[in-house]
């Protein structure tokens, strides 16, 4: 080739055929984008078919339990057949060996039935037994008290134990310690490479102990236009982020899935799933304070944190890096008499608390997508979403119908 | 055989080593034996030395260095003193300044100290470095504007480590000095205030850094393109204008109707250059103490514009909860 009389030519060409190479490797990624807000707004979703590929075959459901007809109750409730039954006593005997082999299924399907009982005495407590229980009691609550959250999906053990006996995402409260004052090696809890949880970033590590265990403000922007006395620093900024890295990294979404980020803090251009997030950090904060720290003296050491406390739940401990569990299948249906006895007799659903029926939640199955008028137009008018993809559930309708919207 | 190109030249002028003008009887002299490096002199001046260090550039070299090897000594013991972890962790690791709590006071060592010990010592070699360039402009009989340009740049810098956390009350508003960490508080700072993108000042500094890539590019290609008429003779182009420069006003002129001259392009560098942090400290200094929330301000004063709503309104639910409406 022609060298210019510079006589590198060849390396100039072969310096720019890498750099495009180079380039074209970056430039053709397999993600998709959903366009879930006004046009030119950036609101969109963007996943990566890899990964969603991956999240689909982790996330199959397994197939319910043989279901029981009314023939084939027993009669007895299982407290009067066996000892020591203290939360699912008011079962009929055939609805309390079905969760069993559920839960078995579920939670222990390699240890079985003795990962809980003794086999010589089905009836005697051990530790697992007596956590089961309470997991169980939180089950129900979760199910009857926070479907501002969980919707009328609802939640099972498998959930979060996904076949083992402990959940894959648990988190414990991280030690802080102030070294001498001539040190130099006080990381201030973060700045620490590696952390999954807040998504590798270097932001707090931890910031679970104070907006899921405890109540410290995780609001920090400032809501007018002038200083009102928001005190707010940076460093609690950072803190505040720290979660909402979790929640991002979590559920396998960027911010605009809840936020419109022009103004983080807006409710009223926000989209309505950050009222389901916001319901979801008061119920994790309630799981954690009612059922899971005060287990702390039940475990035995080795279950326990560096602090000696009990192992707790975060965004990913149900959500495992999906929008919704297990792209929003409802588990629970098929066990409401163990998993929600109150919502027994009710169409086979959960209740639908009334601001979920006012602010109806489209999730990615169902991008915006107006019907009958012009896009354009049902812009202008604030038109509200349809919720059309929540019947179709399951990770096939997810990626089926997460196509892009042709809002112009 | 040399041959002097537009683009990249294999030409090196030398001559004889050039030990440079006498120095005043009190000041140091200057150090190292001067010697050519055929590797500057495809980028640079080949000659390389002698260098003058002088008291100023003694005690900011050592103070600068002070603050580096705090700054790194910090991140070590932050890994236990590991070098593998050192270096895997780099990127993460961090000197962060005092929590917010400690408000104005000074804090100890281990909780921000060390901190404002290496901001002080990197300030004070900056300061220093300042009064160097300053004080070497006047010796040489030159004009100050690379001491006022850097001026430019160190409001920036004392902006934000110095007269904002000032002003806020709180050390803690500083920058933490790590490669993620002093991006986080970029971000942060920008979430915590209602999105920066609305801050007028960073739009001009934006607009000024920006424009200064471009009038590099179009000064650098300009003085290249008329090198062949001598047109890198800038300086006697100013004073004599010769054919090199006609043409460069011509071409400019022709393109987009008006051309700078030999002199005043000069002047628009200058200016966008500095403006770029003159701006940018401004819109800083302006954050947390006169504007809370950027977006709500553009708002408020009509440039933020409201996009059509695609949602049902949005509701605070904690504020329903206030009201007892969600109850």
């Amino acid at each position: 080739m022609k060298d210019f009389g510079y006589g590198f030519g060849r390396p100039l060409l072969a310096f720019f055929l890498v750099l495009g190479a180079g380039l074209l490797w970056f430039a053709v990624t397999d993600t998709e984008q959903v366009q879930r807000g006004f046009r030119g707004t950036a609101m969109q979703q963007v996943t990566n078919k890899a990964t969603q590929a991956n999240l689909i075959k982790a996330n199959v459901v397994p197939e319910a339990q043989e279901p029981i007809g009314e023939e084939d109750l027993v009669g007895e409730k299982a407290s009067e057949i066996y000892q020591n039954v203290q939360v699912l006593g008011d079962l009929d005997d055939a609805r309390f060996n079905r969760i069993m082999a559920a839960i078995t299924e579920w939670v222990s399907p390699e240890e079985g039935c003795a990962y809980c009982h003794n086999l010589e005495n089905m009836a005697e407590d051990n530790y697992q037994k007596v956590v089961a229980r309470r997991m169980f009691q939180m089950t129900q609550s979760i199910n009857e008290k926070w479907t501002s959250h969980v919707q009328n999906v609802g939640v099972t053990c498998y959930t979060c134990h996904r076949g083992k006996p402990v959940p894959q995402n648990i988190w414990f409260t991280v030690p802080t310690e102030r070294p001498h004052i001539l040190r130099m090696d006080n990381r201030g809890e973060q700045n620490v490479a590696g952390v999954e949880a807040t998504a590798y970033s270097d932001l707090p590590r931890d910031p679970f102990t104070p907006f899921l265990l405890q109540d410290k403000p995780i609001r920090v922007s400032g809501t007018e236009a002038l200083p009102h006395g928001n005190r707010s620093s940076i460093k609690q900024t950072e803190w505040t982020w720290a979660l909402m890295m979790h929640m991002s990294t979590s559920l396998g979404v960027n911010c605009t899935y809840c936020h419109n980020s022009r103004n983080f803090a807006d409710w009223k251009q926000a989209p309505p799933t950050r009222g389901t997030a916001w319901h979801g950090i008061r119920m994790v904060r309630n799981l954690n304070q009612e059922y899971l720290e005060p287990l702390k003296p039940v475990y035995p050491e080795k279950r326990l944190g560096t602090l000696g406390d009990a192992p707790k739940a975060n965004c990913a401990t149900c959500h495992n890096g999906v929008y919704k569990p297990l792209y929003g299948a409802n588990m629970v249906k098929d066990y409401l008499h163990s998993l929600a006895p109150s919502a027994v007799g009710k169409d086979g659903g959960l209740s639908t608390p009334v601001e979920a029926q006012i602010n109806p939640v489209p999730s990615m199955d169902a991008p915006y997508k107006p019907k009958g008028i012009p896009p354009s137009e049902a812009n202008l008018r604030g038109a509200s979403p349809k919720v059309a993809g929540d019947k179709a559930i399951g990770p096939k309708a997810a990626l089926t119908t997460a196509r892009p919207v042709q809002a112009n | 055989m040399s041959e002097y190109q537009n683009i990249y030249t294999r030409v090196q002028v030398r001559g004889p080593v050039e030990a440079g003008v006498p120095l005043p009887a009190q000041d140091l002299p200057r150090m190292g034996t001067p010697g050519f490096s055929n590797l500057m002199g495809y980028i640079g001046n080949a000659q390389i030395g002698p260098i003058y260090l002088g008291y100023l550039g003694t005690f900011s070299l050592v103070l600068g260095l002070a603050g580096f090897q705090i700054i790194g000594w910090n991140m070590l013991a932050s890994v236990n003193w590991d070098l593998a972890q050192f270096v895997r962790q780099l990127f993460w690791l961090s000197l962060d300044p005092p929590p917010p709590s400690y408000g104005l006071k000074i804090p100890p060592l281990n909780d921000g100290g060390w901190y404002m010990i290496a901001g002080f010592c990197i300030t004070a070699s900056i300061l220093l470095w300042w009064a160097r360039t300053y004080r070497r402009a006047i010796q040489l009989g030159m004009g100050t504007h690379v001491a006022w340009a850097f001026a430019s740049a160190i409001w920036l810098y004392l902006v934000l480590g110095f007269f904002r956390p000032l002003l806020m009350g709180s050390w803690g508003e500083a920058v933490p000095f790590g490669i993620f960490s002093h991006l986080d508080w970029t971000a942060a700072f920008s979430i915590r205030y209602g999105n920066l993108f609305y801050n007028p000042f960073h739009a001009l500094s934006i607009v000024f850094l920006y424009g200064s890539a471009v009038l590099f590019a179009m000064h650098g290609a300009t003085i290249l393109a008329v090198s062949r008429v001598g047109g890198d003779r800038e300086i006697e182009q100013i004073t004599d204008r010769g054919t090199a420069s006609e043409r460069a006003g011509l071409f400019w002129r022709w393109t987009m109707g008006f051309n700078a001259t030999m002199e005043s392009i000069h002047r628009w560098a200058w200016w966008f250059a500095v403006l770029t942090t003159l701006t940018g400290g401004i819109g800083i200094l302006l954050t947390g103490t006169v504007v809370d929330n950027w977006y709500l301000w553009a708002v408020k004063h009509d440039f933020a514009p409201m996009y059509p709503a695609v949602w049902p309104a949005g509701a605070d639910p904690a504020a329903a909860l206030a009201t007892g409406a969600a109850q």
